[in-house]
């Protein structure tokens, strides 16, 4: 379903390109400059297929082809999680979408779900519960039309927090799953 | 003027008695050509006789090593019960630095001191382990490409070897009382499960099999069974189980989180850590008459472990928001601190024989 969503989401992008401008229109003065060297550029191939641009890799992140604006978006890659619970929330799955539609999208593309636990209780039913995050984390991409064998998991428990500190807030940024790009 | 007797003859029991003094410990070293003697009595001022007489003989670097074997023998006289002062410990260090986290796993005396660093890594190192004859430890590294995998390391050599590396959960290691098998944690066939390994012939068992969290697997001292924390009830609770039949059986009630659990080696109780009012505390468990006492007073507690005597237990605890190490008498009623190392120190394992053992010569 994230495939599809996604490929509308370019399909719709495109449209609006051709109508000049996605998302937003494009500020007045800047439009003479461009306008010639299009000109030289385009040449008489202009049904030949050329690849398309396509997500990149930086830093264990993705990042999605930029826009007409120059930006590419970069995917937020972490997902938080309750005490002791394996379920990934609602607030997450349209970022998790975005990274199934890039999965999906390209087979080539590997990435390490790693699942963490905050530090109270001990290592090792930290390092299984992190695991239960992670494989929930996966089961929600594979759903969404990635392929199994893209993901690897891997569990660090409590044993690579995000924050060092020890209160609430801290375990709260420590229960989290990061989807690692490789 | 206070006497220093090198010998119990010497000793003027009035002197000694009037500071209020039970026991003196009474010796001398004898240097030898490469070795030195060490002679020591420990003496009954009350009863002006001698209760332990000893001369041992070791090496000038082994002189620490004697000193402790002195403290065994003076308290299994006093206590009747076996010293633990010639054991070690081993424990995992983390720390911060500019360029990341640093984990180590350290063999130290059993006073803190003398601490030698067995493995250094970028990567987590945690649930080390003795085998029963103190020769070899077991650990989970994270070492190779941030994947985990059971090590087997040989203690005096170095030399070591990967028993597991499965996809997902190597964890949780934990040699049987006679040293041929391990019980370990993989979650290669779906969720975590125990698995007993032979250390001979490598073959692998499937212990248990539930889509629940099994983990800390642990034996009981006859090696039929194994205590392990499961949160097959919906929270973590210890269970037993018996390897003769897969007889399951639960041990915890009392509390929404007991986990890592280890069986005395009477068999009279349980150590684990148990979850009161939200707080983590060292918890014993008295199979007999079924009554819990918590035994610390910390919080955030983890990783108990028993001295081979079994008098008192090890644990990782937080002072300041850093971790250390901590024990406490299994009746809960003396309490103490190890000396701090840098950084964040968890996970102790206390060695379950001597690091050096003498025999009485003459």
């Amino acid at each position: 379903m994230g495939i599809f969503k996604l490929r509308g989401l370019l399909l719709l992008c495109f449209a609006a390109l051709l109508l000049g401008g996605c998302a937003s229109q494009e500020p007045a003065d800047s439009g003479p400059d461009i306008e010639p060297m299009e000109q030289v550029l385009d040449t008489s191939a202009d049904d030949e297929p050329i690849e398309p641009a396509g997500p990149m890799v930086n830093n264990g992140k993705i990042v999605l082809p930029a826009d007409d604006m120059g930006s590419g978006e970069t995917l937020q890659g972490v997902f938080y999680f309750d005490f002791d619970q394996a379920i990934v929330r609602r607030t997450g799955h349209e970022e998790l979408n975005k990274h199934a539609g890039v999965l999906s999208a390209d087979r080539y593309l590997r990435v390490r779900v790693e699942g963490h636990a905050d530090e109270r209780g001990t290592r090792e039913y930290n390092l299984a519960l992190g695991e239960r995050r992670a494989n929930a984390v996966r089961a929600y991409l594979v759903a969404q039309g990635a392929a199994r064998n893209q993901i690897e998991v891997i569990s660090y428990g409590e044993e690579k927090p995000a924050n060092n500190g020890h209160s609430e807030s801290s375990w709260a940024e420590n229960r989290r799953v990061e989807i690692v790009y490789r | 003027m206070l006497s220093f007797p090198n010998d119990t003859s010497e000793v003027l029991p009035r002197d000694w008695r009037m500071l209020g003094v039970e026991y003196l410990v009474v010796g001398y070293l004898e240097p030898r050509e490469v070795s030195v003697r060490l002679h020591f009595e420990l003496y009954s001022v009350l009863r002006q006789t001698v209760v332990a007489k000893q001369t041992i003989e070791g090496l000038h670097m082994d002189l620490r090593d004697m000193a402790h074997h002195v403290s065994d023998v003076v308290f299994n006289e006093l206590t009747g019960i076996k010293g633990a002062f010639s054991t070690q410990i081993m424990y995992v260090t983390a720390m911060d630095d500019d360029q990341g986290r640093h984990f180590a796993l350290n063999i130290a005396d059993a006073d803190g001191y003398r601490v030698r660093k067995v493995l250094e890594s970028i990567e987590p190192i945690l649930s080390a382990t003795w085998s029963p004859d103190g020769k070899m430890v077991a650990y989970v590294s994270f070492e190779q490409d941030g994947r985990p995998a059971i090590y087997l390391h040989e203690v005096i050599t170095g030399n070591r070897q990967i028993l597991t590396s499965f996809a997902g959960l190597n964890g949780a290691p934990s040699f049987s009382p006679d040293g041929k098998e391990m019980a370990l944690v993989l979650s290669k066939d779906g969720n975590p499960d125990i698995y007993i390994l032979d250390l001979q012939s490598r073959r692998l068992r499937r212990i248990t099999r539930h889509y629940g969290i099994d983990t800390e697997p642990s034996w009981t001292a006859d090696g039929k069974s194994l205590v392990f924390t499961s949160n097959r009830g919906g929270q973590p609770q210890i269970y037993q189980l018996r390897l003769a039949d897969f007889q399951i059986q639960r041990l915890t009630f009392e509390g929404d989180y007991n986990a890592k659990a280890s069986v005395l080696k009477d068999g009279s109780g349980l150590v684990m850590v148990h979850r009161r009012n939200g707080i983590f505390h060292i918890a014993l468990l008295d199979l007999n008459r079924g009554r819990l006492s918590v035994l610390t007073e910390t919080t955030l507690d983890e990783s108990p472990s028993v001295a081979p005597n079994g008098s008192m237990l090890i644990y990782a605890t937080q002072e300041r928001g850093e971790g250390i190490l901590a024990a406490v008498s299994i009746d809960g009623g003396v309490k103490f601190n190890l000396p701090s190392s840098d950084g964040d120190v968890r996970e102790p394992a206390w060695s379950p024989v001597k690091r050096k053992t003498f025999l009485p010569v003459e």
